[in-house]
């Protein structure tokens, strides 16, 4: 009876291979699951902590500036550094992904929606004023209806990046399907094992990019049925 | 011991410098390799950001490849590239890196010709200039805040993600990290710290020098339009 492994029926070491694929759709599987489920947590919780932090932002315009600068000088702080600063305190495992990729998403989304707010034609701002809305009733039924496209953009943006810099978790060894990369350099060079993670890292960040696009077309109708 | 003292113990001994594969080591593997990214990522970038704004085609190839290469993880190209004819060591690293300055170049460099003034560009060509010399002594000059601006950011991005270069023995700052996490994290934490903060310090230096560069290699009367490239900058790529 033979018993061998199944990357050695195929000759060589190819850059994809389906026999790979398919003897190990588990692992796979397991990686791209744990993938999108920290991309899903930190963009969800980035956006419930950036919204908030833009619209004090906008409202009170002397914080603007320290609120933008201090997002520029995290923004400027290589991942990896940001790994090293939380790990030792907050231990190896998902949760120290989940901040670290959490805190980046954060940036981008604030910096987008405060642009997306700005972008509020004072006009409107006025209408809406002597029409005799609160800040409060302005805030949700005029100014954030209208920064919808710069918030969208953000939140693209932020999960793009996000299924990217997930990856960097290999440091700590919860890199989604980074650890499916890294393990295959690990192994031997394995390239269909490389390629696949590769491959289906931009996949997710494509469908998730095309999803967030399609969201975004159904939440600004007024955006399509402007005659060109 | 917490953490943060053991950090400042391991930055205190002048061993953890001056030995073989020590910080100074580090830092000098780091900007080695990060300023043959950008000197790579120029050369490719500029000339094609600077035609394609002169001839005003490819903005969609532009914006295009931006939002690829930020759908590709870095670790990706570190592990892909030494498996091709690159083959293992400096110049896969380097390439990989370059790959990430491209698109701030690139956006950068196209925007800037674009946003020249057209009546600059009709006078010049009632002159009888050529379209080459529009490109060198119109367009060009005009973009410059631009390309200035789109260099800062991709030399800042490069610095910053040379770090992971260490992912695959690349050398560079990043390898102090590494080596930290290697040792547990109890035994390592102060390492691990220190690495941080040398690779942030070290971003944040780049980042520093950079924007007084950008500041001298902008002409004053152009310097109003600076604060718009780096917006522009800042939007074309996102993620390091």
């Amino acid at each position: 009876m033979s018993f061998h492994l199944s990357y050695r029926a195929e000759p060589g070491n190819p850059w994809f291979s389906w026999q790979y694929v398919r003897d190990n759709s588990d692992t796979i599987l397991a990686a791209l699951r744990e993938h999108a489920s920290l991309t899903g947590r930190a963009v969800l919780l980035a956006a419930l902590v950036a919204l908030p932090l833009a619209v004090v932002a906008y409202w009170y315009r002397r914080l603007t500036g320290p609120i933008l600068a201090l997002t520029g000088v995290l923004y400027t702080i290589p991942s990896l550094a940001l790994f090293a600063f939380i790990a030792p305190y907050l231990g190896i495992g998902a949760v120290t992904v989940l901040t670290v990729v959490v805190l980046y998403a954060l940036l981008v989304i604030v910096r987008n929606a405060v642009a997306g707010l700005n972008q509020v034609p004072p006009e409107v701002r006025d209408a809406a004023e002597g029409m005799g809305y609160g800040r409060w009733a302005r805030l949700f039924r005029i100014d954030l209806p209208l920064a919808l496209p710069g918030i969208l953009t953000g939140v693209r943006l932020a999960t793009v990046s996000t299924v990217a810099l997930v990856t960097v978790g290999v440091v700590i060894g919860r890199g989604g399907l980074g650890q499916l990369i890294f393990a295959g350099f690990q192994n031997n060079f394995y390239k269909a094992q490389i390629m696949t993670g590769t491959l289906l890292c931009v996949l997710l960040a494509l469908v998730l990019d095309l999803i967030l696009a399609g969201v975004g077309r159904l939440l600004t109708p007024w955006l399509r049925s402007r005659p060109r | 011991m917490n953490p943060v003292q053991q950090a400042v113990v391991w930055l205190n001994d002048p061993l953890n410098w001056t030995n073989p594969g020590g910080v100074l080591d580090r830092i000098g593997e780091h900007l080695s390799m990060s300023a043959a990214a950008v000197l790579l990522g120029c050369l490719v970038a500029w000339p094609i950001g600077l035609w394609l704004g002169h001839s005003g085609r490819g903005g969609g190839a532009v914006v295009l490849i931006s939002n690829l290469t930020l759908s590709i993880p870095t670790l990706a190209l570190l592990t892909i590239l030494p498996l091709t004819f690159l083959g293992f060591g400096r110049p896969a690293v380097v390439v990989a890196l370059a790959v990430f300055a491209v698109p701030p170049l690139l956006a950068n460099a196209y925007t800037g010709v674009r946003q020249a003034d057209p009546e600059a560009r009709d006078a010049a060509r009632g002159m009888g200039l050529s379209g080459w010399q529009v490109l060198r002594r119109v367009e060009l000059p005009l973009a410059v805040p631009y390309l200035a601006a789109g260099f800062r950011t991709a030399a800042v991005q490069v610095v910053a993600t040379a770090a992971l270069a260490s992912f695959v023995n690349g050398g560079g700052l990043g390898q102090i990290i590494r080596a930290g996490f290697g040792l547990d994290i109890a035994a390592g934490g102060g390492q691990i710290i220190a690495g941080g903060v040398l690779v942030a310090g070290l971003a944040l230096a780049a980042e520093g020098v950079l924007a007084l560069v950008e500041r001298v290699a902008t002409p004053r009367p152009l310097r109003r339009t600076r604060r718009a490239a780096n917006r522009r900058a800042a939007d074309a790529t996102a993620g390091n």
